[in-house]
């Protein structure tokens, strides 16, 4: 800049200074932004400002993001401002983000600054697909946007606005009005507000009350503080069940655990007696007694016990492996049916019918059988296959149909023979061998082995799914055993694990497994 | 048209002397093109210019009244050849498409109309599809405008403006015969604004009045010699007629105080983004009440010479505000000034960026440059100007960068077309990854997560043709996937009858939902509605096999993944010679939700006995591997976090804005993932029967679920 001109008075241009009332919507397809948009403009019209909005439609329908943008003003001795429009950065007084991320894309586009911006948002999620696709948790850290907030943003009124919504039988632009009206950032009545919503014909009443909640919450300030309504559970009947002395025992031998692990050994141990019998669940905390027992020797004690906390929970991972009983016992169970009616919110005298999509394969049935006999069976590949032709097809079967509940009933109740069978041999001997594994390395590199046993969490899935599961689990223990002596060994396992739960074909995995092999 | 109904909007077409319209651009065009008396409007849909076209198709009453002939176009040629009707007969007429795409298509019949020259009024509404949200390449209408010699309107957006330049352009058009092109941006189209009406005005000559009364004139055809005395008359009458016409009807605006040292040359579509700059600088008020001289170029071909130089005498500099590439104002500016020996330096592409929006932050930055550079003077003491730039570089927002996903457009929930994409990644995993040419429309989709299928798009309707050159023996097929839209558009012809008659032995799928989908679900040819005013229900696969398709094959539920996936595995195999069609049919959900969703409120209402389905996924079985959504990329198929400290990783769930498609399970099924989605089936009204055989199945089940329950050991003591 030069001197010559900082010196100089700024001339005055009339009212230069004086700018519209600028509002940026930031939306999804489908809720409602246009509807909103349509709202604030009749507002400002019917207090005689003159308003206009624009946006680009196309791009919102199909879960794009998009932004609707609105300016007012009142005319002046009968002549109209000349609005713009798109938001300038730094420029906006009103922000509306129907998502929470999207409150955060508004804030890098700069429509959020701290002189100016009061920021409206709904902090319920609607994920984008990138974070629904990894195999793992690839869901965004919201802590970054309420971070980035708590710095742009002027004023900040941050709730589940789509929660309060569907609670009134409404729609989230509904809600959003209500924020803003409560918010007074406008200098409109409410109950001018609430004539423009009484004008449009469709679902008025709902909005109404959509809007009367969220402006009384937003005029109350209970808002920032309260986090997003957790679905409710649907309510189950307890089991008239009497109380197991075995189980008693077990549950008595949690006390043996250090402190550190006992929350986690304790869900394991419900979920492997769930899963199996309470014998079962004494093989669990056996196993776990001796990992422990690997454990203290490798000063886990120092460590918070470390090793035993991932081995309680994963260990119970893998002793309750998907099997074909676990699916149709689990179907079958009346605590299933309870969930579904909640969820589907059945009313009386209302029908329901379940429909499932199964497609079980020679390998399922294989793994039923009797250990040796499916041993036998698996040498003789034609036998197999056209049994295979028999079997392997998709079935739709109707849950609460008597003749297919009855099917799935008594699978269900095989667990008797789980035991005995094939893919319990199999699971066993591959537990087995993770475990010696980890065991091996907690000796020498504690975190190494803890990293181990964390990496059962590739394990999942059914059929087609499981075996790829199985696959990386298997490649990235074998690339581990390459570099478990490097010091930095438990750092690659770590990030062996990582890549692996980042897309599904393992490219990622691969890469880093060729890494690997480079200095390895 | 479709299932929307357009009754209110058609209601802003009744407006007369007195009313004041309040509403979208594009419907102030449409209300604009009735009163300057148009016989006939034509056009092809495409966002920003969709929402005129569905109006005009809903509002046969209004248009019928005042005589108007309207045409849903085969294509944008269509459209533009439609145009011909002005050559002989003093017919008002009008076009409209999304450009420049559209304007490509339309090229050939424009020039031959430019050439020829026009007796009755002409105006194409071109929707300039440039800048942020566009769904095109970022080109301008402005090369085409200069080409052919069209005169190309940009006026400011605002919606009185607009109303007065189409009124205007058509007696600049007959002033000048010559055709005129109006641009308006996305923005401006969407616009809400408001504007004084006038009556409709009925056509004093009617299309039935040209039927009845034939002319020609052989030297209106573009044929040698009359060719060449186009281009003469072009340039000595028609183009002075015109620049006379823009002058004394001042088409083109002067605002701010006549004299000053610099000043600032614009599109009329940039006037509210620069006054917004200037205002940020302390330069005008929020009125427009400016202090920098401006001249708006209301009408940006021709260039109005004699207008230019009298802004620029006594300048020392002007800035030309054009957006997009290449600067042909600023060219065409610079040559005036050089002519006509004028000094006033000419700034824009240097100060300003030679692409992309310009928006008013844009605008601040290169009118402050400007001013920097030529006139310092006035810029003051500088008020501070809005600045995002502290903030954004604060670290809590650096760390944001990292955090927010992108979002992609996808198909909507219950899409028709998602199972067919599901089928070709089931096929990819079997047979290896294929050459796959997209095409324009909602399929073009798949390109992005989570399909990520397909390698170019050439232009609407041209996927199929795009593989023409993968015609060769070779261990695997070339795949051209294209839309009903793109069929009827050019790809009957550009594509399968091109692989036809070259033989070509690639697979081409042919999506059909029933719409044209992607530019808001209007009917077409083989729409499956009755349309009292078109002709629809004609069949795809009866076209192919007319134009010697021999291997076809229809499928009428794209949601049987099984199926289609193993009828493109056939395709891709089979030893049969010449192209393969594969039909896939399926109406668009977005439409079909339309149509049917009121209709069930009403039976469930009435108590008649509905079943509604919907998706669900056992929590309990899912294992969070996501393998479902890889194949599907449903909206309404999410992920949700358990409280269970045993699980790391998120479960599917769907939402309730499933529409019960059947598409994951199918999914699930055909690609063996996994046991854990159900479909619910909640029947409404249930009769007597169904009440009863639930009851009596319900009691076993109960019966039975109670005695395992019984045998469970007790889990309380672990809760």
């Amino acid at each position: 800049m030069r001197d010559e001109t900082v010196r100089l008075a700024l001339p005055a241009a009339g009212d230069a200074t004086e700018r519209p009332i600028s509002i940026a919507i930031v939306a999804m397809g489908g809720q409602g932004g246009g509807v909103l948009t349509d709202w604030i403009v009749q507002l400002a019209e019917n207090h005689g400002w003159v308003a206009q909005s624009t946006s680009v439609p196309g791009v919102a329908q199909r879960t794009g993001a998009t932004i609707y943008y609105i300016e007012a003003m009142p005319p002046l001795d009968g002549r109209k401002p000349i609005l713009s429009l798109m938001p300038t950065p730094g420029d906006v007084d009103v922000v509306m983000a129907a998502e929470f991320m999207e409150a955060g894309r508004s804030i890098l586009r700069g429509l959020v600054t701290p002189d100016r911006t009061t920021l409206i948002a709904s902090n319920h999620r609607s994920f984008a697909i990138g974070e629904k696709i990894a195999p793992g948790n690839g869901i965004a850290d919201r802590g970054a946007v309420s971070g980035a907030i708590g710095v742009a943003a002027k004023t900040e009124i941050i709730f589940d606005l789509n929660a309060l919504a569907i609670q009134h039988g409404s729609v989230i632009s509904a809600a959003m009005f209500g924020a803003l009206a409560g918010a007074g950032v406008l200098p409109f009545s409410r109950e001018s507000y609430l004539d423009v919503i009484r004008a449009g014909e469709k679902g008025a009443k709902a909005s109404v009350g959509t809007f009367e909640a969220a402006f009384d919450r937003v005029q109350t300030k209970s808002f920032n503080d309260v986090a997003p309504a957790a679905a409710k559970p649907a309510k189950i009947a307890p089991s008239p069940v009497m109380p197991d002395a075995d189980l008693n025992g077990l549950v008595a031998r949690l006390k043996d655990l250090p402190e550190p692990a006992t929350a986690m050994a304790r869900a394991g141990l419900k979920k492997v007696v769930d899963f199996q019998d309470v014998a079962y669940g004494g093989e669990y905390l056996g196993l776990l007694g001796s990992l422990l027992a690997a454990d203290r020797s490798a000063g886990g004690a120092g460590k918070s016990f470390a090793f035993t906390q991932a081995a309680a929970k994963y260990l119970a991972n893998a002793m309750t492996y998907d099997d074909v009983i676990r699916v149709a016992d689990l179907k079958t169970r009346a605590s299933r049916r309870s969930r579904i009616e909640g969820e589907l919110e059945l009313s009386q005298g209302q029908v329901l019918q379940t429909t499932e999509f199964m497609h079980p394969r020679m390998e399922e049935v294989m793994g039923m059988l009797p250990a040796g006999f499916g041993r036998w069976l698996g040498a003789r590949p034609r036998l197999l296959g056209w049994l295979d032709r028999r079997v392997n097809r998709g079935r739709r079967v109707k849950t609460y149909s008597l003749p297919w509940f009855l099917a799935l009933y008594v699978v269900g109740g095989m667990r008797g023979m789980r035991r005995r069978s094939l893919r319990h041999a199999v699971e066993t001997a591959h537990r087995d061998a993770w475990l010696k594994a980890a065991t091996a390395a907690v000796g020498t590199n504690y975190q190494l082995g803890v990293e181990i046993l964390q990496c059962h969490r590739l394990v999942k899935g059914y059929s087609d799914t499981h075996s790829r599961g199985l696959s990386k689990f298997d490649k990235t223990l074998a690339a581990i055993k390459l570099i478990e002596r490097r010091d930095d060994a438990a750092d690659w396992a770590r990030r062996l694990r990582e890549a692996a739960l980042k897309d599904g074909p393992g490219k990622e995995l691969d890469g880093v497994i060729l890494t690997i092999k480079t200095f390895a | 048209m479709a299932e929307r109904s357009f009754a209110r909007e058609v209601e802003d077409l009744r407006l007369g002397d007195g009313d004041t319209f309040r509403g979208e651009g594009i419907l102030a065009i449409t209300k604009a093109l009735l009163q300057s008396g148009v016989a006939y409007v034509g056009g092809y849909q495409g966002s920003p210019i969709s929402h005129l076209m569905d109006v005009l198709a809903d509002a046969k009453d209004v248009l019928d009244d005042l005589g108007v002939v309207f045409q849903s176009s085969a294509n944008e040629a269509a459209a533009a050849a439609m145009l011909s009707a002005s050559v002989m007969y003093p017919l008002r007429g009008a076009v409209a498409w999304k450009s420049t795409v559209g304007t490509n298509v339309a090229s050939d019949a424009l020039a031959n109309l430019a050439s020829g020259g026009v007796t009755g009024g002409t105006m194409i509404i071109v929707g300039e599809d440039y800048g942020e949200g566009s769904s095109i390449m970022q080109e301008r209408t402005h090369a085409f405008a200069m080409k052919s010699q069209m005169w190309l309107l940009d006026p400011r957006p605002d919606h009185e403006c607009i109303v007065n330049l189409i009124e205007k352009g058509f007696e600049l058009s007959e002033f000048s015969n010559t055709p005129v092109m109006l641009e308006v941006r996305v923005r401006a189209c969407h616009m809400h604004g408001s504007f004084a009406c006038k009556d409709n005005v009925k056509p004093a000559h009617t299309i039935k009045d040209a039927l009845n009364n034939p002319k020609r004139d052989v030297n209106r055809i573009v044929l040698p010699p009359a060719a060449y005395e186009h281009e003469q008359e072009k340039i000595k009458t028609r183009m002075p007629a015109a620049v006379g016409f823009i002058r004394d009807n001042k088409l083109n605006e002067w605002m701010g105080p006549k004299q000053g040292k610099v000043g600032i040359i614009m599109q009329g579509g940039m006037y509210n983004n620069v006054i917004r700059a200037l205002q940020y600088l302390g330069l005008s008020d929020a009125y427009g009440n400016t202090q920098v001289p401006l001249y708006v170029m209301n009408v940006t071909y021709p260039v109005i010479d004699a207008e230019v130089a009298e802004f620029c005498v006594g300048k020392d500099a002007v800035l030309i505000v054009e957006e997009g590439q290449p600067e042909y104002l600023e060219q065409a500016i610079n040559t005036v000034l050089r002519r006509k020996d004028l000094n006033a330096r000419v700034h824009g592409k240097d100060v300003l960026p030679m692409g992309g929006d310009y928006t008013a932050q844009v605008l601040l930055g290169g009118v402050r440059e400007f001013l920097e550079k030529t006139e310092p003077r006035l810029l003051g003491n500088r008020p501070p100007a809005p600045d995002a730039a502290p903030v954004l570089n604060h670290p809590a927002i650096e760390k944001l960068r990292q955090v927010v996903p992108a979002r992609p457009p996808g198909l909507c929930t219950g899409c028709p077309e998602r199972p067919i994409f599901a089928a070709m990644k089931l096929v990819e995993e079997e047979l290896g990854q294929h050459h796959v040419s997209a095409d324009i429309g909602c399929h073009l989709f798949s390109i992005l997560p989570p399909f990520n299928i397909g390698a170019t798009t050439m232009g609407f309707g041209l996927g199929p043709a795009s593989t023409s050159a993968f015609n060769v023996k070779a261990d695997k097929r070339s795949i051209a996937v294209m839309g009903d839209g793109g069929f009827w558009h050019n790809g009957l012809t550009s594509g399968i009858g091109n692989a036809v008659f070259n033989k070509h032995d690639g697979v081409f799928v042919i999506v059909d939902n029933y719409y044209t989908s992607a530019t808001g679900g209007q009917d077409i040819l083989s729409s499956r509605a009755l349309n009292k005013r078109r002709n629809t229900n004609n069949s795809i696969v009866q076209a192919v096999k007319g134009i010697g398709g021999q291997w076809v094959r229809q499928l009428d539920r794209t949601y049987d993944v099984g199926k289609m996936r193993d009828t493109l595995k056939e395709a891709l195999t089979t030893k049969e010679a010449g192209p393969k069609v594969i039909v896939a049919s399926s109406e668009c959900m977005l439409n079909k939700q339309r149509r049917v969703k009121p209709q069930i409120s009403k039976a469930i209402k009435d108590g008649a006995r509905i079943v509604k389905e919907r998706f669900g996924v056992d929590e309990d079985v899912c294992t969070g591997d996501h393998a479902c959504i890889r194949l599907s990329g449903c909206p309404s198929l999410s992920v949700k976090q358990l409280d269970d400290p045993l699980r790391d990783d998120p479960v599917a769930a769907i939402d309730n804005s499933c529409v019960g498609c059947g598409n994951c399970g199918e999914v699930a099924e055909a690609a063996v993932l996994c046991p854990s989605f159900y479909r619910a089936d909640v029947i409404h009204n249930p009769t007597g029967w169904d009440k009863f055989r639930s009851k009596v199945a319900m009691a076993v089940i109960g019966w039975l679920q109670r005695r395992r329950d019984r045998r469970r050991p007790a889990l309380e003591a672990l809760a």
